[in-house]
């Protein structure tokens, strides 16, 4: 292929560097320097994508961000896919490959059209209000319906071989758009000695000034830019961040950046041949002051076909010619409503090619580029505007009438033009977008015809985001601004940097037009198009005031104006402008515009960062992790920490399910000794004269007479009387205390802690510290436990000496230990707590001696089972948040009589609370018993009631016992206590119904005489 | 993303480090068994919701582990002021304007008005809202 429309010179393209790319299957060859659309360009590709509704072909219309047309799915191989690309950012490298996000499989026989013919009747303005209101079914239908005719881009069915990063940055200046405000500025600040991130998502910095037809003392523009940016490249305190966008804009001047590293070398970065590079980072920006220099946005004339290709803005005319050497046609006419666009026409005539036209909807322009323009010869036919555009897969000629733009009707005869390409320019649009994203409204300017933004705090800004347009004057208001937010971040010296020369040039002024009238009625004229990449039309928007929707916002959804991945940067503006013609309003009458972050797309890769695979959440391990992997434990997830679930052996060459694993287990410890790492219960040192006071205003129950050597069960409440946590704590001493916690609930504890001394009894003496990770818990528990324990420890066993709920210090396998009879089994049991580094010590010492009687190490499965035997609870399990201790029939751990108000007591004595008919724990025994009732099923009286059933609870822990060679469950059941024996009902989804008698929640030694041996 | 002044680090941090705990300057009653339960309603449940200045809790978790308050613009997310437990807020909903008109925020780079202490003590008698 040749590059039918390249110029054999000009543009900053390298011409001795030849890139080949293929795009819908075809190779092509541009230059380094390209842009995928530069590129498309220079090759005569016309159609590059289908649109979205209509399935019409559809070209390059713009050169930047605000591109609708030419999104393409990137990426040679299919774990390298990025959708929602847009051609006019993407850098071209050697072996890029791209399609067209929409039309499949082909652009341009697209089998998919006769969606676009159904298209007007089937997706009418409102289609997707009016599906929502329509059965669900029929979206479902519709859904995977439009996704595949739309082709809204892919994700990559493989992983990501490339790697991303996050970087926090701190910064006094950062200037977001390196154009002539935004050089100006970041120069001003950095000579003013303050730290300045100067960013820019082009390739290039230098923004307008790499495409101006304009001098700055003497030299083309792009010179200063250049002499510019090689002065802050050299200065310690400015960061450079070419190809990097500016892509949120968050509260108190943070701003996320996104830079492509890699991106535009190649589709990896080991492509790039750079392994192991970052491919894309995201700056996490701490701002002083932000300068936000992000210019403006050209905004199309709204006519008839105006979405054939060949129809482009006129500002993207200049940049291809004078940035990239393309002329993207043969024959021009432009559509204007301003001077601006007269720098295309001398353009393309430089170029060497026929400019047809400048089509001119002001009556007597006489501005210094419309003089040359004519000094060239090139005709300008005024008081009109092109009507239509005529051809299908690219533009055949222009239509071009007098209009009346008051009445909005035409009034002349309508003349055709020959011509392959049309550019039009309705005026600016300032890119508010970041001064919007923290909620400020843009404010509408008369005498710019665009939005500003408004003001925002900690925000400064240059040039045409505030619709400062001129050269000379932007220059001098981004100096000006770099030097005032310097000042603001602390540099009083700072001041503006000297202007550089400009020619100043005479403008006649822009008229307010966005649609241009046609000789038949809106309704009823060839399609007109606001939004191109969501195939919404002047008629629609139209259509949609008639139906009653007043508010911009509304008819926005209603039409999905600015939907797209674009978010209406062409479009939003012409939409505000046409429903405030029909609604007879002032565009601001008619509503702003909000922006949200995202300005352009970002890929997941870059806002995950390194948090993914093993980093996407920490992983907690105990000290004997590794013993437990070594043994072939299967691992629960509990909050972050591994906790070993089961420790399934071979038998008889086959490995134990996990039902037999746990059978053994429960068994092992029931009938010898068993062991489980209980590390990851949560551990809070507590000290202070006044931390016996303090515990028995946390807990429930009473604590001023626990003596050191002691252990007691707490319950701990909300306000609301609610339980939120348990656990056992220890008396250390007189005024040290030892509290554990569920392994989940150990943070929120040690924060509830805190927050009732800091904010609500500081005059407490009492420190709490988290001493979870510094101790290893080792449970040893079982007939055996004390025969195994008499030969690790220097302690004294005799069950007088050291009783059910004592503690004691000693040696361990040699090591000092705290031992603590606590029994979360109901067996005899001994918890050994050694300093976490010690803990492998002492467990393969446990181990070596176990060997004899048959030591056997268990897993939080085996651990519910054996609990729940004895019906003790696990908070967050068999509670959730709506049950109280005396629900749960634990007077016994209620200090009614304490003399201070614990916490939860004044809600204890609520008429609620003590009702007869709350949710009791209870046990269920199924009648059959196979059945291992479901957790979470509902119990009901009557299974014959018809549904719905009158829910009276339901069950929070099933499992099999082995002891009881029966199912068996802990349930919240209303008025459970006086339900003992009664038989219940749990309806199952399947149809069948299991019947259970309600019994106590213990049951196994109902006494409790197995743990106190 | 917040940038919030630790009144007991003295220091900005990210708010990645802290964690909000509600409505700030709430009392719970010396004497809980001498209210009525809809007064221990009130306590328990019943919060502000201004669209304005509000008065919150947070707690810097991942820092110093202290609770303070924080003097919120719910409506544009301002921090006017960060202040120890214990103290007063000198911004309030009654006195906002006034403060404002007196340029009252911030000293280091612009955010927050830190370690409010009372300066005029009739702006401290009123009842925070
Ligand atoms: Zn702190």
């Amino acid at each position: 292929m040749t590059q039918s429309n390249r110029l054999n010179q000009g543009g900053r393209i390298d011409r001795s560097r030849r890139l080949s790319f293929t795009f819908n299957g075809q190779q092509y060859v541009g230059f380094a320097g390209d842009t995928l659309a530069s590129a498309l360009l220079a090759n005569g590709v016309d159609v590059v994508n289908r649109s979205f509704k209509y399935s019409r072909p559809r070209g390059i219309a713009a050169a930047g961000p605000e591109e609708p047309n030419a999104i393409v799915q990137l990426g040679a191989s299919e774990a390298a896919q990025v959708p929602n690309v847009r051609a006019t950012q993407q850098a071209l490298y050697d072996g890029l490959v791209a399609r067209g996000t929409n039309g499949w499989p082909s652009v341009q026989r697209d089998v998919m059209s006769w969606v676009g013919k159904l298209g007007g009747s089937f997706m009418p303005p409102g289609f997707y209000y009016k599906t929502f209101m329509a059965p669900a079914s029929m979206w479902m239908t519709y859904e995977k319906f439009i996704r595949k005719g739309a082709g809204l881009g892919r994700a990559p069915t493989e992983a990501d071989p490339d790697i991303y990063d996050h970087l926090n940055q701190h910064c006094d200046v950062l200037v977001i758009g390196a154009g002539p405000a935004g050089l100006a500025a970041a120069l001003s600040a950095a000579r003013a000695g303050a730290r300045v991130i100067l960013c820019d998502e082009q390739e290039e910095m230098g923004g307008s000034l790499l495409d101006s037809r304009e001098s700055i003392d003497g030299a083309p523009a792009s010179a200063w830019a250049e002499q510019v940016v090689a002065e802050l490249a050299g200065l310690a305190n400015v960061t450079l961040l070419p190809r990097t966008t500016a892509n949120g804009y968050h509260d108190h001047n943070f701003v996320t950046l996104h830079e492509r590293r890699t991106e535009h070398l190649a589709d990896t970065a080991a492509g790039a041949g750079r392994e192991g590079e970052v491919r894309a980072r995201l700056h996490r920006v701490r701002a002083g002051r932000v300068v936000l220099a992000s210019g403006s946005h050209e905004r199309p004339l709204v006519y008839a076909n105006n979405d054939v290709p060949g129809n482009l803005v006129a500002g993207a005319i200049s940049v291809y010619i004078r940035r990239y050497g393309v002329v993207p046609g043969q024959r021009l006419v432009i559509s204007t409503n301003n001077d601006h666009a007269y720098r295309a026409a001398l353009d393309w005539q430089e170029a060497g090619r026929e400019v047809v036209a400048v089509v001119d909807s002001r009556a007597k322009p006489d501005g210094d580029l419309v003089e040359q323009a004519r000094d060239a010869g090139i005709r300008v036919i005024t008081g009109s505007a092109v009507m239509e555009a005529t051809g299908s897969q690219r533009v055949s000629g222009a239509k071009v009438v007098a209009i009346d733009t008051e009445r909005f009707v035409v009034t002349g005869k309508v003349e055709t033009l020959e011509c392959d390409t049309i550019a039009s320019s309705g005026g600016y649009s300032p890119v508010v977008h970041l001064a919007s994203h923290t909620g400020k409204r843009p404010q509408w300017r008369d005498d710019l015809l665009g939005f500003v933004p408004g003001e925002v705090k900690g925000m400064h800004f240059a040039g045409g985001v505030h619709g400062v347009y001129a050269l000379g004057e932007t220059l001098t208001d981004g100096a000006d601004v770099g030097a005032e937010a310097a000042r603001a971040a602390g540099f009083e010296e700072a001041a503006a940097m000297a202007v550089p020369e400009v020619e100043v040039r005479h403008e006649s002024p822009t008229s307010a037009l966005y649609q241009i009238p046609h000789e038949k009625p809106p309704l009823r004229a060839p399609k007109q198009f606001v939004d191109l990449q969501n195939d919404v039309t002047a008629a629609a928007v139209e259509l949609a005031t008639r139906e009653g929707f007043e508010s911009i916002e509304h008819v926005k959804r209603y039409t999905a104006l600015g939907f797209g991945t674009d978010q209406g940067k062409l479009g939003n503006i012409n939409g505000m402008a046409i429903a405030a013609r029909c609604l007879n309003r002032s565009i601001p009458e008619v509503g702003t515009t909000v922006f949200r972050p995202n300005y352009t797309p970002v890929s997941f890769g870059a806002i995950v960062g390194r948090h993914c695979r093993d980093l996407f959440d920490p992983e907690r391990y105990t000290a004997l992790h590794q013993w437990h992997v070594e043994h072939g434990a299967e691992f629960e997830d509990v909050g972050q920490w591994k906790r070993p679930w089961y420790f399934p052996r071979r038998v008889n060459g086959k490995r134990e399910t996990m039902h037999e694993a746990v059978a053994r287990e429960c068994l092992a410890v029931r009938r010898g000794v068993g062991i489980l790492d209980a590390s990851t219960l949560g551990k809070i040192d507590i000290q202070g004269p006044d931390a016996r006071e303090f515990l028995g205003r946390v807990y429930t129950n009473k604590w001023a007479k626990l003596a050191p050597g002691r252990v007691r069960y707490g319950l701990m409440c909300k306000d609301d009387g609610m339980l939120m946590d348990d656990g056992t704590t220890s008396c250390l001493a007189e005024n040290h205390f030892l509290m554990t916690t569920t392994t989940g609930g150990a943070a929120g504890v040690l924060e509830w802690l805190e927050l009732w001394h800091q904010t609500e009894w500081p005059e407490l003496q009492v420190y709490f510290n988290s001493v979870t990770d510094h101790w290893a818990t080792m449970t040893v528990t079982g007939p055996d436990a004390r025969k195994l324990m008499s030969e690790v420890t220097d302690i004294d066993l005799d069950r007088e000496q050291f009783k059910f709920m004592d503690w004691k210090e000693g040696k361990v396998a040699g090591v000092p230990a705290r031992v603590f009879r606590i029994s979360f089994t109901g067996e005899l049991a001994f918890e050994i707590n050694v300093q976490a580094n010690y803990a492998m010590h002492v467990w393969k010492a446990l181990f070596a001696h176990g060997e004899k009687y048959d030591l056997t190490p268990y897993g939080t499965e085996t651990m519910h089972v054996l609990r729940a035997e004895k019906g003790l609870i696990i908070v967050g399990q068999d509670t959730d948040g709506s049950v109280t201790p005396e629900d749960l029939g634990m007077h016994w751990a209620v200090g009614y009589d304490k003399p201070f108000s614990w916490i939860g007591q004044r809600a204890l004595t609520r008429p609620d609370t003590a009702r007869e008919d709350r949710k009791q724990l209870v046990g269920l025994k199924p009648k059959d018993p196979k059945v291992v009732l479901e957790e979470g099923a509902q119990i009901v009286l009557d299974p014959e009631q018809k549904i719905p059933m009158t829910m009276m609870g339901h069950v929070t822990s099933s499992y099999y016992s082995p002891v009881l060679e029966s199912g068996f469950a802990l349930a919240v059941l209303k008025g459970g206590r006086n339900r003992m024996g009664e038989t219940v009902y749990l309806p199952m989804s399947d149809g069948t119904v299991h019947q259970a008698e309600v019994v106590s929640t213990v049951f196994i030694d109902p006494k409790g005489e197995r743990q106190n041996v | 993303m917040f940038h919030i002044f630790c009144p007991y680090c003295q220091e900005y941090r990210e708010e990645e480090e802290f964690h909000p705990s509600g409505q700030a300057h709430l009392v719970r009653p010396a004497d809980p068994a001498s209210v009525s339960d809809e007064e221990w309603g009130d306590y328990l449940f019943f919060r502000d919701n201004p669209r304005g200045i509000h008065h919150e809790m947070w707690v810097h978790r991942l820092g110093c582990r202290k609770f303070f308050n924080i003097t919120r613009d719910t409506a544009t997310y301002e921090i006017l002021e960060t202040y120890r437990m214990g103290e007063q807020p000198s911004i309030t909903a009654a006195n906002a304007e006034v403060r404002r008109e007196q340029g009252v925020q911030t000293a280091d780079g612009g955010w927050q008005t830190v370690g409010a202490q009372p300066e005029n003590s009739r702006l401290n008698e009123e009842t925070p809202s």
